[in-house]
């Protein structure tokens, strides 16, 4: 590793340390009139901080950000997916688990009987959004809190992933 | 007789108070400060019925964990020594305030009260004296934990703190030679005369690098970082690892009072004290002959306000300074002690000495 060496100045130690104090506070100062202003009502623009309190604020996603997968529905609210299996091939993780049934439509020919993610074991990779031909699977739900107390609850089932 | 102990009573009272609540106050500045400076937002969660006050319930919410928490002594450990510890250490941080004046002598209802628990004629040997005895604290709690983590850290934290109350001696020291005085009420009153006519004789005016001197080492003797090596909690862990519960509680706030400690005496030694520019016992008398007349009671109160403003300032400073610098290692500490600012504080010393020689 390349270190530079210090100079003379710099050895000295206390301009630098002037220089940080500096910093640190022009931070300190500008951040303070930005919350007094707000505090006192003068604008609501400037924050003074550039952090989100979270449960209260969330931070926008970008359109293109994996979140909870959903499937997606036909006009009539069935399921669009066709259990051809393209997903769960696709996916790394193999947390996707499906089981068709003979759909009574006969241009449809199959739809899932039994379609469960394992998020406790899923990465979030979107090989399953890219593999299906139906459309059938979306990442866009922006759920991103996903919790449980057992392995168990972990795994998410077809009437889960249809809301 | 009565009114004369009350007067006392009260005077220790409003100091103990002042200096307490500055101290838990402070514990809440930290955390909204460097959130400020390091722009976020700090803690803000502690609500009482919806109220958030700006999170200042966080020093109850505090208080609150650190009463309820277990209590935890090593069993090899001294149990006496270890419950004795944070008690020294608070307690020498606590009474150094006593010959610190907080304002001039006020007439009131014909009773004459200095502003100042005990003016003694010694104060400064005083003070350095039992800041001195601060370090038992440390090396008790290190030594008593019968670790050998925390007694290493014990150790650190005396031996940094001998190297730098050697400056903080010599520093005074000047200061000592100018104003003739080892009161700091006197000091303080030395500090309200005129240089030229013009400017206010303040410590930092006729004693620039024993000013800076001083507040190096004055931080050095807070055991905050950039000095904090006696403790380095995410680390080198210090002195008080085997502590927990209010012991640990009040560790911190000697931190604290240790900080309002060393502003205080900043600003006694080198700020004025309790001066107000330009403001004598009767008015403003601004140079080039203009007066102001002000009320006996307003001046008393206009003084006290100003020294709490220039204590007030002085821990937001070190604040900053404890947000802003990354520590020092050990070495780096003992030479930036022993080889420069203690030489720099033996030629302050002697150029003040020449100085005063040349001027009689």
């Amino acid at each position: 590793m390349n270190r530079s060496n210090l100079n003379f100045v710099e050895r000295l130690y206390l301009l630098e340390v002037f220089k940080g104090l500096w910093l640190t506070s022009r931070h300190f100062f500008s951040n303070m009139n930005k919350h007094l202003a707000r505090q006192l009502g003068f604008t609501r623009i400037a924050k003074g901080a550039v952090t989100f309190q979270y449960p209260e604020e969330r931070r926008p996603f970008s359109p293109r950000y994996r979140s909870r997968h959903r499937l997606t529905t036909r006009d009539d609210g069935s399921p669009r997916c066709v259990a051809c299996m393209m997903c769960e091939t696709a996916c790394p993780a193999r947390c996707i688990y499906i089981v068709a049934g003979e759909h009574p439509d006969p241009n449809i020919e199959k739809y899932p009987t039994r379609f469960d993610i394992d998020l406790g074991v899923c990465v979030f990779c979107g090989f399953c959004v890219e593999a299906c031909p139906e459309d059938a699977i979306r990442m866009d739900t922006g759920i991103v809190e996903i919790a449980a107390y057992s392995r168990k609850e972990m795994i998410y089932h077809i009437e889960d992933l249809l809301q | 007789m009565i009114i004369n102990i009350g007067i006392e009573l009260a005077k220790v009272l409003a100091v103990l108070i002042g200096v307490l609540n500055l101290a838990a106050i402070l514990t809440w500045m930290e955390r909204k400060q460097s959130a400020v400076m390091q722009d976020r937002i700090g803690a803000n969660r502690a609500t009482i019925l919806g109220f958030r006050m700006f999170g200042l319930f966080q020093i109850l919410a505090d208080g609150l964990k650190m009463f309820v928490k277990e209590d935890f002594i090593p069993a090899e450990g001294n149990r006496f020594l270890h419950g004795l510890a944070p008690f020294v250490a608070a307690f020498f941080a606590l009474v150094g305030f006593a010959a610190i004046p907080f304002g001039n002598t006020v007439n009131l209802f014909g009773h004459e009260i200095p502003l100042q628990i005990i003016d003694l004629n010694v104060g400064m040997l005083y003070i350095f004296a039992v800041m001195s005895l601060g370090i038992y604290g440390v090396v008790l709690a290190g030594w008593a934990s019968n670790n050998n983590y925390a007694f290493l850290g014990g150790m650190r934290g005396s031996s940094q703190m001998f190297s730098y109350e050697v400056t903080i001696g010599a520093t005074i020291l000047g200061v000592l030679m100018i104003f003739e005085s080892m009161s700091l009420q006197e000091i303080v009153r030395g500090q309200g005369a005129l240089l030229w006519g013009v400017i206010p004789k303040w410590g930092f005016i006729v004693q620039p690098l024993g000013c800076i001197l001083f507040l190096v080492a004055g931080i050095a003797e807070t055991k905050r970082i950039p000095f904090d090596l006696p403790e380095g909690e995410s680390e080198i862990i210090g002195f008080f690892v085997e502590y927990s519960s209010m012991k640990f509680g009040l560790f911190m706030l000697t931190d604290f009072v240790e900080t309002v400690l060393i502003a205080a005496l900043v600003t006694t030694l080198f700020f004025g004290g309790w001066q107000v520019p330009y403001l004598m016992a009767d008015g403003f008398h601004f140079p080039g002959g203009g007066f102001w007349g002000v009320p006996q009671l307003v001046v008393a109160l206009l003084q006290v306000l100003s020294y709490g403003i220039k204590v007030f300032f002085f821990c937001w400073f070190m604040l900053l300074v404890r947000w802003t610098l990354p520590r020092f290692r050990y070495d780096q500490l003992m030479r930036l002690g022993w080889q420069m600012i203690f030489p720099l504080s033996i030629l302050n010393l002697l150029v003040t000495a020449l100085v005063i020689l040349m001027l009689n």
